[in-house]
């Protein structure tokens, strides 16, 4: 059990939840912080969907690492993240399916994902199964965690309200208050992530 | 003996064989869980339906309530004949090919309705919907829309409630008789007949514009004139007025009133 949680697996659970954050430090996954984040839901989803298929993919590279051709290890990885978002939303699409509808909108999105790609290359191909499990999950929580925050700011500031609940009081509008129009548009999703990566820099100044 | 990973026999032989397995595994899903998925399908499309009519798909029984409010119609030669095929799920190919499908039903609060499915394109892919129309096919009692792929939180927010409600009680047809009902920038509907757009998603707003438009004005023959009223007790505007004030009255209804103006105005 020590062995399970040695301070080695524990560092790469954590380190992405901050130090490492797959979105604030390494900057990748922009895009579908972009294209997701104008609500918190959303964001919430994609967040989990990428977590869930990070640790799996993850689990199953990390089981092949030894047998895959270094020359066409990059069509493996991403053969084996297509399969397997496909047979899962198949399978949704079957059992759970008010969830697959509406989760069809971030299939495409999760295998374009650039932490995945990333996460398989740089970890699990060196490393074996658990200690990947623990990568992606940590990897897709620091992601998940920046896409909230995010969303948060948009969705409290582009629409008024918080999982669609009107969070803004009617009297703020009536004093003159209104929503930001530009809260909705992509750019100012940019914009947040940057603040966010300022914050995020400012408090780690030592790395 | 240690495998070479690197030689090319081995790349080969790995890429076919993974190639196959991921085949054979996707093929596997796919029609293992078809029958399932289709079954899922067909009912969302009647829940879809009744969203239309004003019932809430998640809270009621889809299947009996549909069962027992509605009936799939196609619209030929001027009239709604009984449909007693397969039920459809997608009707974009069906309605360029001219086969007319019209559910006819009650809505939750009790009216009768026709809905009529339109199809159209968004920014990214295929939208779809039912719009239910009045029994005097003029104005709007609810409307469903979904889509394929458009943008999470922005143009995706067509299916969300408050944006579908928008087209409660709108008229179909402006003052010249063309489809009028349409969607704007948002903020910005001012007439009757125009329906607020989604903030930031100009492109998906203007499709389900161009699809209600389009989806409405491929039923025109049906919307224009299918309710005879040859008896001259069926129309309302007919009834008030002396047969011979009025010579269109034996015209189909919605455009009876018109003619019934016109004729006025030459007397």
């Amino acid at each position: 059990m020590s062995k399970l949680f040695s301070d080695e697996n524990k560092a790469a659970f954590t380190s992405p939840l901050n130090v490492n954050n797959p979105v604030a430090v390494q900057v990748l996954g922009i895009c579908s912080a972009l294209a997701v984040t104008s609500q918190l839901k959303p964001a919430i989803v994609m967040g989990l969907s990428v977590t869930v298929i990070t640790a799996f993919s993850n689990v199953i590279i990390s089981l092949l690492r030894k047998t895959i051709p270094n020359r066409i290890r990059i069509i493996v990885q991403l053969v084996v993240v297509a399969a397997l978002v496909t047979i899962v939303s198949q399978l949704l699409k079957a059992y759970v399916y008010d969830v697959s509808v509406q989760l069809s909108v971030y299939v495409g999105l999760i295998i374009t994902n650039c932490i995945l790609m990333g996460r398989l290359e740089a970890f699990a191909m060196q490393n074996g199964p658990w200690p990947s499990f623990l990568d992606g999950i940590g990897n897709g929580l620091g992601y998940a965690a920046i896409l909230v925050i995010v969303g948060f700011f948009r969705e409290l500031f582009g629409f008024g309200t918080l999982f669609g609940y009107n969070v803004i009081p009617q009297f703020m509008y009536d004093a003159g208050y209104t929503n930001n129009g530009m809260m909705v548009m992509p750019a100012m999703s940019l914009i947040i992530v940057g603040c966010v990566i300022w914050a995020h820099r400012a408090y780690n100044k030592e790395s | 003996m240690k495998l070479n990973t690197n030689s090319n026999v081995y790349t080969i032989c790995y890429a076919a064989v993974m190639v196959i397995i991921v085949a054979f595994l996707l093929a596997f899903v796919a029609s293992a869980l078809k029958s399932t998925q289709e079954a899922n399908v067909a009912n969302d499309t009647k829940g879809q339906i009744l969203s239309a009519l004003g019932y809430d798909k998640a809270t009621v029984d889809v299947a009996k309530v549909y069962a027992e409010k509605v009936q799939d119609n196609v619209f030929e030669d001027g009239e709604l004949k009984p449909y007693e095929g397969n039920f459809n799920t997608t009707y974009g190919s069906l309605i360029k090919n001219g086969v007319l499908h019209v559910f006819t039903g009650t809505t939750a609060e009790g009216e009768q309705a026709y809905v009529l499915p339109v199809v159209g394109r968004g920014l990214w892919g295929g939208l779809w919907g039912y719009v239910a129309v009045n029994e005097a096919k003029d104005k709007v009692l609810g409307t469903y829309f979904y889509h394929e792929s458009e943008t999470a939180g922005l143009g995706a927010r067509i299916s969300e409630k408050w944006f579908q409600d928008q087209f409660i009680g709108k008229p179909i047809f402006g003052e010249d008789g063309e489809v009028a009902l349409t969607v704007v920038k948002a903020g910005s509907a001012r007439e009757e007949n125009e329906v607020d757009g989604v903030t930031g998603a100009t492109l998906t707003s203007n499709g389900v514009a161009a699809m209600v438009k389009d989806g409405l004005t491929a039923y025109e023959d049906f919307l224009g004139g299918t309710t005879e009223c040859s008896d001259e007790e069926e129309c309302p505007a007919c009834k008030e007025m002396d047969e011979k004030e009025c010579e269109g009255c034996n015209k189909a209804c919605g455009s009876c009133d018109k003619a019934c103006e016109q004729t006025d105005v030459e007397q």
